[in-house]
């Protein structure tokens, strides 16, 4: 790498020190940037549901409490909204969009850099004033207690609300949204327009493909996200009644533009995941992806049918049942694109000469656990099952198998797999496999229960519960003290990987790895291609 | 909430031993007890694992219909990890040194594209059976009117006087023997065994959600909105459910405690109730009227 980068430095200008990374405009030092931005967040957001799982072990409420030691229900929400909002926000997407995005996406197709590097800058750059504010919005203004989902008329004023906080966190959600929608359009024009002569759309890697579907959904859907909470903004301060029902507004209105958004938000979470998992299962298997076009068209296809599903996280608001039959039937059509991917992953290994390195340990490990928060989203994808089942800790469990363990597990898959390339340094084997069991078993303990507790009819968002439902609770929450005990693990190992790991070379997985990043020194020059690489 | 410490560690002991026993028994009836539910219970249960007993013919359908699923569900789960479970032992590099290199099969694309197409269309069949018989009743015997406040229940008998009452959840200094934390509250909404009631759901503040799991009822109250859905209990008792949506600081203590009883101790605490309880009409209702919450809309309006 230093001899890479002391080449070029000369005829580059490649800054060094701080300006290096603060006025950067080169699509791996960004993506570093982001990457470590989300490691970051995710101790913070982590260190959130430690606690709540803290106050959750046992019935009563033993640590959120006023001065008078009374329950602080307050507090509860402030750090479920903290929570949701930091780990959706500032954790799973800047590290799958933006720092795979950004360091992969350009090496994957044989780009020089990203298409608007200065836009690039500014899209990481906005995203740190966002996660102030957001933070800003847990403490300050009298905290938001909304949850992520912001629902009027409990987020307008009038309700408890009336402070800064939900203004701060509208704003802080306008600067992410700002940042991710730029960071779309660069992604969408990075794609069309700089692959490598050769590579086609059909040529072109799932990561890539995973990529483009993610900007597009990005780019449709948080504009609708903007106008919710700018209308929301104006409710709370100037006097619109748009959620207001004493206005001629309804609150329902919100529900339906924020899941408007919210849904394909979740695609935007796994999507990139796909793309990594595929590659990873091609790579340890020494085998190409099994059926590609069908992987790359069936992540079109959930980028599409994403749209078309928001009422279902809405089935209690009181819609017609017609509505509800509709939205039941076009949500359990998202699971034929998906078993699509999933088998399609089993037969890339099947046939396969299968190394279990520490990437493909998660990618397995993702397989499995995406089935499981698959297969009790089509449970709760049936609007007459939801009656028992709407806000309980059954879907709390649902979307953090998909998401903590899915998208979680993808982001791990990923560094694993690219940590070398992205640093030239390569963790050790046993720490990897060490981190990877003690997460795998910790995220089990903490989640699985929550299905029972939901089914026995635990509600989400609660401070407190009957004390009938302790023991799962007991249990989950000790699976949440292993799983963040097993992050702080992993952050000692990066350190130390960053620092002393071995150092390895251009393409270290070997025959398996086909992709054009393995073809750069790693870490790559600060311009990672002389000239344009011809796909065949 | 003042849990003292001795009563927390007291818990807990119980729990402990229960636990031993209970998570022997529970492992080797994991399934089945996950299907049926336990008989007895009106609210949920320790180390529960499965839905609460079913109480409306709604529930009833909701269970059969989650039994199945969690049949279908486990099996496709338990296949999915055979199939990778396989795939890893079979072609791992020391057993399967030279990895082949087919990437189409146009048949097992078919098929794993059509078959799970074939069970999603025998899940939504029951589905939208249960969906549209859970919805609405034509042929009420009475209405029950659920008005959220935060955050206590405000309950409405129109065809019984049209009485009101408020129904807190009792706090935890002023339990009684054999009342239960959290979840009972002052005054239970006492319903008849076997009538068809039709439920109507609004709300003066915030959205908030009426939540009854035995009964298969999980409605958004929404202030400028008139839900409604139906029960018919099948059976008497005191059942428990909770508030389903955030609805601010005390999201957690506002529960709803049902009393189901035979028809004729119904009519004799409605004539109870019409004496004890203020008409929902009457100009000095107590909070909740309609004509008190206009004004109080009214004058956060201008307070603002």
């Amino acid at each position: 790498m230093a001899e890479g980068t002391a080449a070029h430095a000369h005829d580059d200008h490649t800054p060094t020190g701080w300006r290096r990374f603060v006025y950067s405009t080169n699509h791996k030092d960004i993506g570093t940037m982001y990457l470590a931005f989300s490691v970051i967040a995710g101790l913070i957001g982590g260190a959130f549901s430690v606690y709540m799982r803290m106050e959750l072990m046992d019935p009563g409420v033993q640590f959120m409490t006023d001065a008078d030691g009374n329950p602080d229900g307050h507090q509860w929400n402030m750090f479920i909204t903290a929570h949701g909002l930091i780990m959706v926000f500032f954790v799973v997407m800047p590290a799958v969009i933006g720092g795979f995005g950004n360091w992969i996406v350009p090496l994957m197709i044989g780009a020089p850099d990203m298409a608007f590097p200065r836009m690039n800058n500014i899209s990481f750059w906005l995203l740190v004033p966002a996660f102030l504010l957001l933070l800003g919005s847990a403490v300050l203004g009298g905290g938001a207690g909304t949850g992520w989902t912001m629902y009027p008329p409990l987020s307008n004023t009038g309700y408890g609300h009336d402070g800064a906080a939900v203004d701060m966190a509208i704003f802080s959600l306008h600067l992410a949204g700002a940042s991710s929608i730029l960071g779309a359009v660069n992604f969408i024009t990075t794609i069309f327009n700089m692959r490598a002569p050769g590579m086609t759309l059909h040529k072109m890697p799932l990561f890539v493909w995973a990529t483009l579907v993610t900007a597009f959904l990005l780019l449709l859907s948080l504009p609708v996200l903007g106008g919710a909470i700018t209308m929301l903004l104006t409710d709370r301060n100037f006097g619109t009644a748009f959620f207001r029902p004493e206005g001629g507004g309804e609150p329902v209105l919100f529900q339906h533009l924020f899941w408007f958004f919210g849904h394909p938000e979740v695609y935007i979470m796994i999507l990139p995941g796909f793309g990594i998992v595929s590659h990873i299962i091609s790579t340890f298997s020494k085998k190409p992806v099994f059926g590609y076009l069908g992987m790359a068209y069936a992540m079109v296809a959930i980028g599409v049918i994403g749209f078309v599903v928001w009422a279902h996280h809405m089935y209690t608001i009181g819609f017609d049942v017609d509505v509800r039959a509709y939205f039941t039937l076009a949500t359990m059509v998202i699971a034929v694109p998906t078993g699509v991917k999933i088998f399609s992953w089993i037969a890339t290994m099947w046939g396969g000469s299968i190394r279990f390195d520490t990437p493909m340990l998660w990618a397995v490990g993702f397989i499995f656990l995406f089935t499981v928060g698959g297969v009790t989203g089509v449970v709760l994808s049936n609007a007459g099952v939801d009656l028992v089942l709407h806000d309980t800790y059954y879907v709390v469990a649902h979307f953090h198998y998909v998401l903590s363990l899915g998208a979680v597990f993808t982001i791990f898959a990923g560094i694993y797999y690219w940590l070398g390339k992205m640093c030239g340094r390569q963790y050790p084997e046993w720490a990897g496999k060490f981190h990877f069991w003690t997460t795998f078993i910790g995220v089990n303990i903490t989640f699985f229960p929550q299905h029972f507790s939901g089914l026995a009819g635990m509600p989400r968002r609660y401070i407190d519960y009957a004390d009938a439902l302790h023991g799962w609770n007991y249990v989950s929450s000790i699976g949440a003290y292993i799983s963040f005990a097993s992050t702080l693990f992993f952050v000692c190992m990066l350190i130390y990987t960053l620092r002393a790991g071995r150092l390895v070379g251009d393409n270290y997985w070997g025959e398996g790895a086909t992709t054009l990043e393995w073809t750069v020194s790693s870490p790559p020059p600060f311009h990672s291609f002389d000239e344009l690489p011809q796909v065949k | 909430m003042g849990y003292s410490p001795t009563a927390i560690t007291g818990w807990r002991v119980d729990v402990g031993e229960y636990r031993v026993n209970r998570l022997f028994v529970t492992l080797t009836v994991l399934m089945s007890t996950a299907f049926a539910g336990s008989a007895s219970a009106a609210g949920p249960e320790a180390w529960q694992l499965g839905l609460q007993p079913p109480a409306t013919p709604t529930a009833v359908m909701i269970n059969d219909f989650h039994n199945v699923l969690l049949w279908i569900i486990t099996l496709i789960t338990i296949f999915v990890l055979g199939l990778l479970i396989y795939v890893s032992v079979r072609f791992r590099e020391s057993r399967n040194p030279t990895p082949s290199k087919t990437t189409h099969n146009t048949t097992v694309e078919i098929l794993w594209t059509v078959i799970p197409i074939f069970i999603l269309v025998g899940i939504a069949i029951p589905s939208m059976k249960l969906l549209y018989f859970a919805d609405k009743v034509e042929d009420a015997d009475m209405t029950l009117k659920v008005v959220g406040h935060q955050w206590y229940w405000e309950y409405q008998y129109p065809d019984h006087g049209n009485f009101t009452f408020d129904a807190n959840m009792i706090q935890e200094d002023e339990l009684k023997k054999g009342q239960k934390r959290l979840m009972d509250t002052d005054n239970p909404v006492v319903l008849p065994v076997g009538k068809k009631i039709r439920l109507l759901f609004a709300s003066v503040d915030v959205i908030h959600n009426w939540s009854m799991s035995s009964f298969g009822v999980k409605v958004d109250t929404t202030p400028g909105r008139l839900n409604e859905t139906w029960v018919q209990i099948d059976r008497a008792g005191t059942y428990y459910g909770f508030c389903s949506e955030l609805c601010g600081v005390n999201h957690a203590f506002m529960p709803i405690m049902v009393k189901a009883v035979p028809p004729a101790e119904f009519d004799a605490w409605v004539t109870k109730a019409q004496k004890e309880f203020a008409r929902v009409d009457e100009p000095e209702a107590p909070a909740g009227q309609p004509a008190a919450v206009t004004v109080k809309v009214a004058a956060r309006n201008l307070s603002k």
